[in-house]
């Protein structure tokens, strides 16, 4: 059996058009006035059929549409998209369709059709539950607004979750925790807490380099209100299943789960990465990342500029990555199939010691403080 | 050969900066000895740290071909020697080959303390001294203050200094002019059985060791046979020359000539600075009376970043030794760092020259351990051991008392800054033994302890005194004073390399020094880390560093495995670059910048 099975397979659509840059965003997104819907709609299709015939006999366990910001897209253009999949891959009876969007009312408007076009899954992005912090992030919609979309989303869709982002400028741990609280009696199973990150490139970036970005919580804060989700989180029992992750059990995002549980995904659109098992060998995908010249790319024939195949070791290490970063952890046998190597059992066994990690029935869990610290775990784990 | 009366020998003398380069690089060019075209700036420094530093390491030397007003063809002998401290018995050897010096002085300056150092060596190699007043293009010149002040503080007459602008060339032909009518021509006997002077050597790929001579008496012609009389080795002379300053072969040099011989020597080693060269037989009686070989005075530990490249390293070092005789080496082995050399260096400017060589020229990463100086300890059975490395320190049991090398400091500086000089000094156990103004410059006069000074007593002074001192030193001797061992115990391990010897007095405040900074310079780990200092088996300072609390990244790009992947192989390069005591990584710049004071 491939080993991507243990994953399932999903497909991710990437929409890279926003009404407004974010200026902590680096996702890829721009700012665009006028798309022609058509020719999107046709590109993403002519990339559907390449695909097709190099991943037919799978069934298709979820689809995403990230961005940037779907919500902007039409729902004709999800409709079809979504169409062509299914006459590819027949569909899992359980499949997962989720849409990314924007708590505008503009978005809402749209949001029935999405249901009509098969989503049934949405995650907004609310981000704070203050106008003022919203202002600071640079969004361009309110708290009322927001919680209007979330309203009328809830009506259409059983399953929606939404993002704040925490460790903001000026945020208190007491804030924090008030707010958490107030999202908690909002949500219905599922929600992403994103710590602010503070990323080269961006605008916030650069306020940052030039020591302009005032008020960031300090370090030991930021561990504080991280621990301080997780537990207030669990007492409404969503638990955090990812390090950003919560959700009531069976309600996880599916999609997501694919990636940390490292199976197959292919990803269409501009700068979306796949991952896909050919002939027994996991492949690293890559789509040109301009908008323009994705476009372009596609009408000659492909939008992938990039397809590599991943060495054992490099394949065992990303599936660490991911894997690591679920509270259900890996399976280590499954580590030791796929690099050909168990992991280092000395730092295993400091790892244990020092509390970060756990090992039973042959899984390999980070704690919490683990998880908090994965990376430095990770640097310990990932073979040289 | 060229007649006795027709040559003039001379090195110029100066502290750094004050154009002792450009001045050499415009004789050269108004004597047309090089073509304008082939003329670069600072023709004499050739090594590339040399011209980016803009210091002056080795001894250069050049012949020029100078018609006198006198309607006379003179040939001129240029030494150029280094300006710094550490390589002042390049200065001193170099003298000895010259009969005169040109005494440069920037006239926007005046006397700094190289200048004091290098014109009294001068004074010693009993030369005729020309003052040169250089820079007057610029409107702070201000020659005939300088000029009192050269009279002032060195006592040689400045009356007749000549105004030069080595920049514009003014003044350049008057100077040349004095070289011929000021400087005396050397003396010498044609007749006499060869004695020449070894002046220096260096290997060279092509024609292996390069020996500079200087003729005193008799001929040296290709061919001959010539002994070298410190230790009775024959050579066959191969090919003789003169610099001009590309190498140009001559058939003979006679009395008071500079110029080169080659005679298969494979090693630089196998040449003594100072030897006089003769016939092979019937050859002069009385050797020159020599040079007392450089010696090393600041020891550290070099170790490859990346292990592996130890033998590389090994190559290195054996290959800037073949052309640097002062430089000492021998191999070391620390629990922390692996496999290295602890290696001797005349100052801290040569072991920053020859490491930024290593790490450049052969492309290896070094991590540098403290700088230490040679210790005496005295042992209670009467045994001296000479400790050259902290952590080669006896058992204080054992040890009856111990000995540091002192140095007497001189220090010129404005007025203003002087408070915290001496502040600076006295900090660092210095003794005054002599303060005199002149003009609105202090020279203040210290007895120090070598080892308060080689690390960062330079960069200090500098940051106090917002660059304006200028400082010399030279080595006195050893003293007795309450010196111990402190070493530095991270997470309760002891880090060999950070172990160093410190006055008693001083230990409880280094000892919180550098654990403060090593508190900085370590990153988090998950576990929290204790640092402490101690003596003998008693923590004298401790710190703790925090354990990390977080370290991860928040969000996931849409199944984008390949970005954290690169994030993580980049922290993972970063971690590689440390080294690991017990389970602790330390950055390899911390065994360096651990020792810094702010104070
Ligand atoms: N304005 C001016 N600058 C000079 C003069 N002579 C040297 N310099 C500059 O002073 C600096 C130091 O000169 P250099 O010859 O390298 O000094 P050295 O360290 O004594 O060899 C360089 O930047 C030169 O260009 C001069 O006569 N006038
Ligand atoms: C692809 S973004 C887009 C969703 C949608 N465009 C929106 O902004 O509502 C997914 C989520 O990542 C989070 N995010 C983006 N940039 C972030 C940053 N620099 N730090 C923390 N979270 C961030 C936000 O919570 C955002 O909702
Ligand atoms: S956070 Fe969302 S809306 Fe803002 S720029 Fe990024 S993708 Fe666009
Ligand atoms: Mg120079």
């Amino acid at each position: 059996m491939d080993d991507w099975r243990n994953g399932g397979f999903g497909l991710y659509v990437h929409w890279p058009f926003c009404q407004a840059k974010c200026p902590y965003c680096d996702f890829n997104s721009h700012v665009s006035a006028n798309i022609d819907q058509k020719a999107w709609a046709r590109a993403y299709l002519a990339e559907l059929d390449r695909l097709s015939e190099q991943l037919s006999g799978r069934v298709l366990n979820s689809i995403f549409f990230g961005g940037g910001t779907p919500s902007l897209m039409q729902p004709d253009t999800v409709a079809v998209i979504i169409e062509r999949a299914r006459e590819i891959w027949p569909f899992a009876n359980d499949i997962e369709i989720s849409l990314e969007a924007n708590p505008g009312s503009v978005e809402a408007g749209r949001f029935a059709g999405y249901r009509d076009a098969g989503v049934n899954r949405v995650s907004m992005g609310i981000q704070a539950l203050n106008d003022t912090d919203l202002r600071r992030l640079g969004r361009i919609h309110s708290v009322a607004e927001a919680r209007a979309a979330f309203d009328i989303a809830r009506t259409c869709f059983d399953r929606v979750s939404f993002d704040l982002i925490y460790a903001r400028q000026g945020q208190t741990l007491d804030a924090w925790q008030a707010e958490l609280h107030e999202a908690l009696s909002m949500a219905i199973d599922h929600l992403s807490l994103y710590q602010l990150t503070i990323e080269d490139g961006t605008a916030f970036g650069d306020r940052y380099a030039r020591g302009k970005l005032r008020d960031l919580p300090a370090d030991d804060t930021a561990a504080d209100m991280y621990h301080a989700t997780q537990e207030i989180c669990a007492q409404y029992g969503m638990h955090g299943y990812e390090i950003s992750n919560h959700a009531k059990p069976g309600a996880e995002s599916r999609h997501n789960q694919i990636y940390w549980r490292y199976g197959d995904y292919a990803g269409i659109g501009p700068g979306a990465h796949g991952r896909l098992t050919l002939n027994g060998v996991r492949h690293a995908t890559e789509t040109h990342l301009a908008p323009g010249a994705w476009l372009q790319a596609v009408a000659a024939g492909k939008g992938e500029s990039l397809r590599d195949p991943l060495s054992n070791q490099d394949a065992a290490a990303e599936y660490l990555m991911m894997g690591m970063r679920l509270a259900e952890g890996l399976d280590m046998a499954r580590y030791a199939q796929l690099s050909g190597q168990e992991l280092p059992q000395d730092r295993l066994q400091d790892l244990v010691e020092l509390g970060m990690v756990t090992i039973s029935d042959n899984r390999l869990c980070a704690t919490l403080q683990g998880r908090a610290l994965l990376n430095a775990v990770l640097r310990e784990l990932l073979v040289d | 050969m060229t007649d006795l009366a027709k040559i003039r020998n001379f090195s110029i003398v100066a502290h750094i900066d004050h154009g002792k380069s450009t001045l050499a690089d415009r004789l050269i060019q108004e004597t047309g000895t090089v073509q304008d075209r082939d003329m670069k700036e600072q023709l004499l420094d050739s090594m590339d740290i040399e011209r980016e530093r803009g210091i002056t390491i080795k001894a250069n030397t050049v012949r020029i071909d100078y018609v006198a007003n006198d309607g006379e063809t003179y040939v001129l002998n240029l030494i150029d020697t280094p300006g710094h401290v550490d390589f002042a018995y390049e200065v001193s050897r170099s003298m000895r080959a010259v009969e005169g010096s040109l005494l440069v002085v920037d006239s926007t300056q005046g006397v700094e303390a190289q200048t004091l150092a290098n014109v009294y060596q001068a004074i010693e190699a009993d030369h005729e001294i020309v003052p040169v007043l250089n820079k007057i293009d610029l409107p702070a010149s201000d020659c005939d203050r300088v000029a009192e002040q050269i009279e002032d503080v060195i006592g040689i007459d400045a009356s007749g200094a000549i105004q030069v602008s080595a920049k514009t060339g003014q003044g350049i032909r008057e100077t040349l002019e004095a070289i011929v009518t000021q400087l005396p021509a050397p003396k010498g006997e044609r007749d006499a059985p060869l004695k020449a002077m070894l002046v220096d050597s260096w290997y060279d790929a092509y024609l292996g060791v390069i020996v500079l001579v200087r003729i005193m008496d008799g001929v040296l012609k290709k061919g001959m046979r010539v002994k070298f009389m410190s230790n009775n080795t024959l050579h066959h002379v191969d090919r003789i020359g003169v610099f001009r300053p590309a190498m140009q072969v001559v058939d003979e040099l006679g009395p008071g000539e500079i110029g080169f011989l080659t005679a298969s020597i494979k090693q630089v080693r196998d040449t003594r600075v100072g030897d006089t060269i003769t016939n092979d037989r019937n050859g002069c009686e009385k050797a020159l009376p020599g040079f007392k070989p450089a010696q090393p005075v600041v020891f550290c530990g070099l170790f490859p970043v990346d292990s592996a490249e130890f033998e590389d390293l090994r190559d290195a070092i054996d290959k800037l030794a073949l052309n640097d005789a002062s430089f000492s080496f021998e191999m070391e082995t620390s629990a922390a760092l692996g496999f290295g050399f602890r290696c001797g260096f005349l100052g801290l400017l040569h072991l920053e020259v020859i490491r930024d060589r290593i790490e450049r020229e052969y492309n290896i990463e070094l991590i540098t351990t403290a700088p230490s100086v040679i210790y005496h300890v005295y042992m209670k059975d009467g045994e001296m051991i000479e400790l050259h490395n902290p952590a080669d320190m006896p058992d204080m049991s054992k040890v009856d008392h111990m000995e540091e090398p002192r140095i007497k400091a001189t220090i010129m500086v404005p007025d203003e800054y002087l408070g915290d000089v001496l502040k600076l000094c006295q900090d660092r156990r210095g003794i005054q033994e002599d303060l005199t103004y002149a003009g609105s410059r202090a020279m203040a006069v210290y007895d120090l302890p070598l080892n308060e000074v080689v690390f960062d007593f330079y960069d200090r002074l500098k940051s106090v005194t917002k660059g304006y001192a200028s400082f010399d030193y030279q080595m006195t001797g050893y003293r007795q004073d309450n010196l111990v061992k402190m070493s530095i115990l991270v997470n309760d391990e002891p880090v060999d390399a950070l172990s160093t010897m410190v006055h008693r007095d001083r230990a409880e405040m280094r000892g919180r020094a550098m654990c403060e900074k090593l508190k900085d310079l370590i990153p988090r780990h998950m576990f929290k880390i204790p640092i402490q200092a101690a003596i003998g088996g008693k923590v004298i300072a401790r710190e703790t560093l925090s354990a990390l609390r977080k370290d991860v990244t928040a969000k996931c790009y849409g199944g984008d495995a390949t970005r954290k992947r690169k994030l993580l192989d980049k922290q993972k390069a970063g971690k590689k670059k440390m080294r690991q005591f017990g389970k602790v990584d330390i950055p390899q710049e911390a065994f360096i910048s651990a020792l810094k004071m702010d104070n």
